[in-house]
């Protein structure tokens, strides 16, 4: 029944809180308590809900596929593709077989295209020595080739190869006569020391005409032959300062003009003289040890 | 006896385990109003004392940082009448001082004035072999011969107040000194062990751990009263709501201790009772025109009995009675006349007229009733003031009347409390043979 008489509203008859109100603000109070519900407990629950959506397979797939759809949206938007190849700083014939060897699919995102990955492929090639892969403006990818220069030319066995100055395999030559600017190197292990054949072809100034190349002789030290089949026998330390004592011998001495096989250097105190057959008799005859052979001519 | 002495001892223990922590709520249980304080402790002030006095002579390493009064529920004559209310009211303070410290509270100090304090003059003596040491305090304590205190009564207070060394009297701290007679005179309160019980049992079901118990009689007078007149011997008269407590306190010691079962409760209901009027709006009068000193200008004075909120009574519309405020004064002088003709008769069986000072404070709420220092004057004595209890750090000015003057003291003895008998260690008897079995047992046990 409603009652006759109106009660005063807005007067709390009991301010005292009730026994459980009263544990719960104490228990509010407390700092572990009040840490654990503010913090930690909305943190769990929201990392136990994201982990069962992720992992439902229905629910999770559609929020992965959603995902990689948008990402593939933003990726393949113009300003990110790529659509010209430019290969700077390499020959005609280098740029189509790193063209063919690149093989990139143009026009192709910025963010699918692996620029480690291209870079690798592209110093591959014997004849890149380095490789530079830029993305440009305007859809422009740059591959920026820095070539071997070949300095040498090394027979081995049948074939002839070009090597750059750090010995590096340039490419191959089909006949000697296609770089005859290039000095000739032969034997194992030659290109391994490139750098000190090019030194010695540089430090052989006054006989470098008759310079033939260079062999090197069991991967250890070099012989350099000349023309007239003339053969300079370099020890394995030290071949520039040997090959400089033979040139002062034959400033002084004229010794690459006489009728000598070889000049080994190989033992640094004594430089040995190898005689032609015709030689050795004269200067035998000279000292009188063999009587001269009358010419039955 | 020895039951008291372990719950006193755990009590001790839990109020350092309060001041370990930090925090401690201050809960006077008064008949008319039920006031928390929360106390916070903090080490780094009392570090800075200097030479054993530090600012605010040492009174200044806690701070209150949370205060609540609620209107007390269930209380009669200081005691607890109906529990479920009390706890409620008890609830609530608590609570509300909580709220404002945002702090949670685990112990409480609690004080009340009910129970019929009684106090005892206890003395023992012992004989000492050269410097008197701790375990010879506590002898000395030990030796007093306590009095039948009758059915149902338990200690509340245990406080030696003086030392005596052979000849001389008067020692505050006998440790360390050399004589052959200790003798010690030890001040005993004590209280009704029901309501003792009833207090304890309301606190617990708050979920509140008791740290410690003092009459209101005491922390009053620890409040109110300035150290020279704790020293020179001076009574306070702590008018509560349903209790008036008197304590006479000599050499900084309380050596008395008594309650009125009348305060300001009585004087509402006499007005209720007299003028026909709800209790709350005698309350409202009371506080409003209350006097004690009538004039001729209190016969001009007309009050309206009409109650002021919607809540008071529902005839208020129709009520429309006037009194003059010297009827008022008519009404209220006789009930003050008798509380203090009490209160007089306490003090006179306590031999207060023999103390070199006759200081007498008046504090509580009841206090503030204006005249009351001219009535009281002419029943106790001349020397009487209207005393306020200690600034306090922190303390609301809400808070700082005589009406908070035990809540104030609470603190105070929260902070520093007076040594009592069961702050001693137990004795236990020094005999080197037992010593020398103790080890051995303990030798046994461990290997």
């Amino acid at each position: 029944m409603q009652s006759l008489i109106r009660r005063p509203s807005g007067l709390r008859r009991d301010p005292a809180p009730s026994r459980w109100a009263y544990r719960w603000q104490r228990l509010w109070l407390t700092p572990v308590w009040r840490f654990g519900f503010r913090v930690v407990l909305p943190f769990a629950a929201l990392f136990a809900i994201g982990f069962a959506v992720w992992t439902d397979p229905v629910r999770g797939a559609a929020i992965r596929g959603q995902i990689t759809q948008i990402t593939e949206t933003v990726q393949n938007r113009e300003a990110f593709m790529l659509t010209t190849l430019a290969i700077e700083g390499a020959s005609a014939d280098l740029a189509d077989a790193l063209r063919a060897k690149l093989n990139v699919p143009l026009p192709i995102s910025s963010f699918d295209l692996d620029l480690d990955d291209l870079r690798a492929r592209a110093t591959e090639f014997p004849a890149v020595a380095d490789a530079q892969v830029q993305m440009r403006a305007g859809g422009l990818l740059r591959v920026v080739i820095t070539e071997r220069v070949p300095e040498l030319v090394w027979r081995k066995g049948d074939d002839l190869i070009l090597l750059d100055a750090q010995g590096h395999p340039v490419a191959g030559l089909l006949a000697r006569s296609d770089r005859p600017d290039l000095p000739l190197v032969a034997g194992a292990g030659a290109d391994d020391a490139a750098a000190e054949a090019l030194a010695l072809m540089a430090a052989a100034g006054p006989i470098s005409t008759r310079v033939q190349g260079l062999v090197r002789m069991g991967a250890r030290r070099w012989d350099m032959v000349l023309d007239h089949g003339q053969r300079l026998m370099l020890p394995a330390d030290d071949p520039l300062a040997a090959l400089d004592r033979a040139l002062a011998l034959d400033g002084a001495e004229r010794l690459f003009d006489r009728d000598i096989l070889a000049i080994d250097l190989r033992y640094g105190p004594r430089p040995v003289l190898r005689l032609a057959p015709y030689a050795q008799a004269q200067r035998l005859q000279a000292l009188g040890l063999i009587q001269p052979v009358e010419s039955t001519l | 006896m020895s039951d008291l002495y372990q719950s006193q001892r755990a009590m001790r223990e839990m109020r350092k385990a309060a001041l370990q922590r930090g925090v401690v709520a201050i809960l006077d249980i008064g008949t008319s109003k039920i006031a928390c304080l929360l106390l916070k402790f903090d080490e780094s002030a009392s570090a800075r004392a200097i030479d054993g006095v530090g600012p605010m002579a040492g009174q200044s390493n806690f701070k209150v940082i949370g205060a609540a009064t609620t209107k007390s529920r269930g209380m009669r004559f200081g005691e607890i009448a109906m529990m479920n209310e009390t706890e409620r009211a008890i609830r609530t303070a608590v609570q509300a001082a909580q709220k404002m410290a945002n702090l949670r509270v685990d112990h409480a100090i609690v004080t009340f004035s009910g129970g019929e304090p009684r106090s005892y003059g206890l003395a023992g003596q012992i004989e000492v072999e050269g410097a008197v040491s701790e375990q010879d305090v506590a002898r000395v304590l030990a030796a007093c011969d306590v009095p039948d205190l009758g059915h149902g009564r338990e200690v509340l207070h245990a406080q030696p107040v003086n030392f005596a060394l052979d000849h001389r009297s008067g020692l505050g701290d006998p440790r360390g000194q050399t004589g052959g007679n200790l003798s010690c005179d030890m001040h005993l309160l004590s209280v009704d062990a029901a309501v003792v019980q009833n207090v304890l049992y309301c606190v617990q079901r708050c979920d509140l751990e008791l740290a410690g118990i003092a009459s209101s009689a005491y922390v009053s007078g620890v409040a109110s009263l300035v150290e020279d007149e704790r020293e020179l011997g001076a009574a306070c008269i702590d008018m509560g709501g349903g209790a008036t407590s008197v304590s006479i306190f000599m050499k900084k010691h309380m050596i008395y201790a008594d309650a009125v079962r009348m305060g300001g409760d009585h004087i509402t209901s006499d007005i209720s009772k007299g003028l026909g009027v709800a209790s709350a709006v005698a309350e409202r009068i009371k506080t409003k025109h209350g006097g004690l000193i009538a004039t001729s200008m209190d016969d001009r004075e007309m009050i309206d009995l009409r109650g002021d909120t919607l809540s008071d009574i529902a005839d208020w519309d129709i009520d429309s009675r006037q009194i003059s405020r010297t009827e008022l004064i008519g009404i209220m002088r006789p009930r003050v006349e008798e509380i203090l003709e009490e209160a007089r008769a306490c003090l006179d069986a306590a031999g207060f007229d023999s103390l070199p000072s006759r200081q007498i404070v008046l504090t509580g709420g009841s206090s503030q009733i204006p005249g009351l220092d001219d009535l009281a004057s002419r029943i106790l004595g001349q020397r009487v003031r209207m005393g306020r209890p200690l600034r306090v750090q922190g303390l609301p000015q809400a808070a700082s009347g005589p009406a908070f003057s035990s809540a104030v003291g609470l603190c105070l003895f929260a902070a520093h409390p007076q040594d009592e008998w069961w702050d001693f260690e137990a004795l236990q008897p020094a005999y080197p043979v037992r010593s020398l079995r103790r080890a051995v047992r303990w030798f046994k046990d461990n290997w």
